[in-house]
């Protein structure tokens, strides 16, 4: 075997196991952009994918109590009562009237349980670096 | 005033404009006058933009609400420093920064050569106008940052403006962008070069020589913007993390991955005359990411729900970009004989692989961010429907490729060129290997059963062990001719061959890192709510809450928790985090408290009190081995200023044969 044949014997190989690495990883962690509309319309999916909503926090829906905290999400004149369930603290940004996003699943009784919520103030700030949406997350979840 | 400003853009776009024309034509009709005429509007250019930004710094400083820019990123509050750094707060003002770093670097570049390389000078500073002109469009037409508040056709002031992002009210976010952009713009000038010579059909490397110091600084200023940023998440988010994979993190990263694959792969080039057409390809990639990179972080591409329609911006940069990829593609393709290679490769076991494996698992790695950055717009592009991918999918392929690239580190700079016989590789990497292992067998005593963990610090070992072996042996050498003692030795070795030296102690900055990294693995986390007087522990350290002061300054009100630190009954710290409330933007910020050290950092997050106010809410975290990532950014920084520095080394070659041979096995010498 020339030594040409061997690099690209290896470098298959490595691509290949990477290649495996990033499949696996996209159906783990994808997620599905959808609008409350939609969410609504989806029937017995929606409670297996993974999905991502956004809206406006509405004003006095917001109940924290300890580490579990609930609110509405409206979008248009459609709303989803959403439960945070995550293990991070909330963001600075999040607050009754900030835009948001959760990401979660939607509930069998119809709550969408929330794993992560980015929040940003109503459209006070454009995009700019590292600030278009606030997030609290550690690095590995 | 703002018509003086918004003037300037106007002028200095046409003045762009013209350049390329003069430069093009004076280039074709090998008319000397005109080319001169085209290099002089570059500096026209550059004193244009300053004016500029000096029009738009100065209406910042004296809260001139008029200006829409002003109104929306400052208020009267707001102090001095930040309204100057506003200039680069929102989308136009760090635009005109963007056109004015460019136009620097422009001028300096038609200056430093304004005797050499006349052959392919037009071409360097018309690929150069092109972009100026470019982002010029982009501030006088879309982006304008002299816009002034209107009503009908009567101008107005605001009272008092919006403000500054209060989590842009930071010394890292000043400094973030700007260093950032200073990276981003930068990899124009080794981008311009390369197709200046590509179009000229110029002979030999020139291009890379003349390049080397601008893609090398250029670099420097890209890893600590990068650098900056991280940090700044680390203490300015409140949850300790430093590297999210969010789309405008990915973005920076892009280029620096394709420049850093580019300054291993120029040496290929230089040594061996391989990898020409690979070396374009590489530098012309950076640009094109850094582009990409701007755009993607100016126009919220990704980051937001619904992209498209929010970015006014996106259609220019997709016209850009796709004009250069066309170009770049043509002029490739119509001249492949030129960048054809003058050596093959003869064994897998040699640095030319070594370097070829590197330049692969990198852009493997660039590939799969990108692809995962992308992904909401590709997905939606193909099924209509946006579906993202998050942090898991970034770590998993990133965490074998950084383990392999890692590895490379070591094993890339002490492989001989050409080939390597099993024997040599016995003998260098057998005191290293050992080293690996040992550090691995310690930590599974210590009880580290992190699989990455062990491996990464295993592999640190390693590569530290290579990287300090090379120092040693070339120093022993040194001392034995010279009789100075082993440090003086080694700062001398050094100085005879910066090059190669200098690019060890990058790599050891990055061993450093990656210490920094491994440490995420022990992260600890706990969230309390405590009341005044109550004890709480985390990790080695009990704490206690003591008192809860409030106060208030003219740009916010503050609340803050002192919390005293126990380690085994004794008190050794007291850490103060700190919440504020700004009352311009209405928003609340976290000013996190940690005591920093080189083993761990404690970290205390103040999320406020319960509702009733009885209780503070404490997030608190022990980061395990965290400071080495600021650390090995430093030692990286000061590599890269070695890299730069002129060697000694040609100076004495003659005069010292013995030494050259003693530096075998494999020298990066240039």
């Amino acid at each position: 075997m020339g030594p040409r044949t061997k690099v690209i014997l290896l470098a298959s190989v490595i691509l290949g196991t990477l290649v495996w690495l990033a499949v696996g990883g996209i159906q783990e962690t994808k997620t599905y952009y959808v609008t409350v509309a939609e969410l609504q319309q989806m029937g017995p999916s929606a409670h297996h994918k993974r999905l991502r909503v956004a809206g406006d926090i509405e004003t006095g829906s917001l109940v924290r109590d300890g580490k579990r905290v609930e609110f509405v999400l409206r979008q248009e004149q459609l709303s989803l009562k959403v439960r945070y369930e995550g293990s991070d603290p909330l963001p600075d940004t999040f607050r009754e009237g900030a835009q948001a996003i959760a990401d979660g699943t939607l509930g069998p009784d119809g709550v969408f349980r929330a794993t992560r919520i980015q929040a940003k103030c109503a459209s006070k700030y454009e995009a700019s670096p590292g600030t278009s949406l606030v997030t609290r997350r550690s690095p590995g979840s | 005033m703002e018509n003086l400003g918004a003037l300037a853009i106007l002028l200095a776009f046409g003045l762009s404009v013209y350049s390329v024309l003069a430069n093009l034509t004076g280039r074709r009709r090998q008319n000397v006058y005109l080319i001169r005429s085209g290099e002089r509007a570059v500096y026209a250019i550059w004193g244009l933009l300053s004016l500029a930004s000096a029009l738009l710094v100065y209406a910042l400083l004296t809260d001139d609400f008029r200006l829409a820019y002003v109104a929306k990123h400052s208020n009267r509050d707001l102090p001095t420093f930040y309204k100057f750094t506003a200039w680069w707060g929102g989308q136009e003002g760090s635009l005109l920064l963007w056109s004015w770093i460019l136009a620097s670097y422009a001028s300096l570049v038609v200056y430093l050569n304004r005797h050499r390389l006349r052959d392919i000078m037009p071409y360097v500073t018309s690929v150069l106008m092109v972009t100026q002109a470019f982002f010029l469009l982009l501030i006088a037409i879309v982006a304008r940052p002299f816009d002034v508040l209107a009503v009908g056709e009567e101008v107005i002031a605001v009272p008092d403006g919006r403000g500054l992002n209060p989590l842009l009210q930071h010394w890292a976010m000043a400094a973030h962008p700007p260093a950032l952009y200073l990276g981003y713009v930068g990899f124009t000038v080794p981008f311009a070069f390369a197709m200046g010579s590509l179009i000229a059909r110029a002979p030999g490397n020139a291009w890379i020589h003349v390049t080397r110091r601008w893609t090398l600084i250029t670099w420097g200023f890209q890893t600590a913007g990068i650098c900056i940023g991280a940090a700044w998440a680390y203490t300015v988010l409140g949850w300790g993390g430093y590297w999210g994979w969010d789309p405008v993190e990915n973005a920076s990263l892009l280029p620096w991955i394709t420049a850093t694959a580019f300054l291993h792969s120029v040496m290929m080039q230089e040594k061996k005359g391989m990898m020409k057409i690979w070396n374009v390809g590489l530098i012309s990639g950076t640009f094109l990411l850094a582009i990409l990179g701007t755009f993607i972080t100016r126009s919220g591409l990704v980051s937001s729900v619904h992209a498209f329609a929010q970015s006014s911006i996106g259609a220019y940069f997709a016209v850009f970009l796709g004009g250069w990829i066309g170009v770049i593609a043509y002029l490739m393709l119509s001249r492949l004989d030129y960048l054809r290679t003058e050596a093959r490769l003869e064994s897998v076991i040699s640095r030319e692989s070594a370097f070829l494996f590197n330049n692969l698992i990198l852009l493997a790695s660039c590939f799969a961010i990108l692809w995962g950055t992308l992904f909401p717009v590709i997905s939606e592009a193909f099924t209509g429907q946006r579906v993202s991918v998050s942090a898991p999918f970034f770590n998993r392929v990133n965490v074998p490729i950084g383990l392999l690239l890692l590895f490379l580190t070591g094993v890339g700079p002490l492989i001989a060129w050409r080939r390597s016989s099993w024997e040599s590789l016995r003998r260098i990497f057998l005191w290293p290997a050992v080293a690996g292992l040992v550090t691995v067998g310690g930590l599974l005593l210590a009880g580290v059963r992190h699989f990455y963990a062990l491996i990464a610090l295993g592999l640190c070992a390693f590569v530290a062990w290579t990287i300090g072996s090379e120092f040693v042996k070339g120093a022993l050498v040194i001392r034995a001719r010279t009789g100075s003692n082993l440090l003086a030795s080694m700062v001398e070795l050094t100085l005879r061959n910066t090059r190669r030296y200098g690019g060890y102690i990058v790599h050891l900055g990055v061993v450093l890192l990656f210490v920094g990294f491994s440490g995420a693995a022990f992260n600890q986390k706990r969230v309390v709510e405590v009341r005044v007087g109550d004890h709480f522990e985390i990790g080695r350290y009990q704490l206690q809450v003591s008192t809860i002061e409030q106060g208030e300054t003219p740009n916010y009100e503050w609340e803050r928790a002192i919390v005293q630190v126990y380690r085994n009954g004794h008190q050794i710290d007291v850490l103060r985090p700190e919440r504020r409330f700004y009352k311009s933007s209405q928003q609340t910020t976290s000013e996190v408290s940690v005591r920093r050290r080189l083993n761990e950092d404690l970290y205390l997050n103040f999320a406020g009190m319960t509702e009733d106010r009885q209780r503070a809410v404490i997030d608190a975290y022990v980061f395990p081995l965290v400071n080495w990532i600021w650390i090995g950014f430093w030692v990286m920084m000061v590599g890269t200023a070695v890299c730069l520095l002129p060697s000694k080394a040609r100076v004495q070659k003659e005069r010292e044969p013995a030494l050259e041979a003693a530096e075998v096995p494999g020298s990066i010498t240039g």
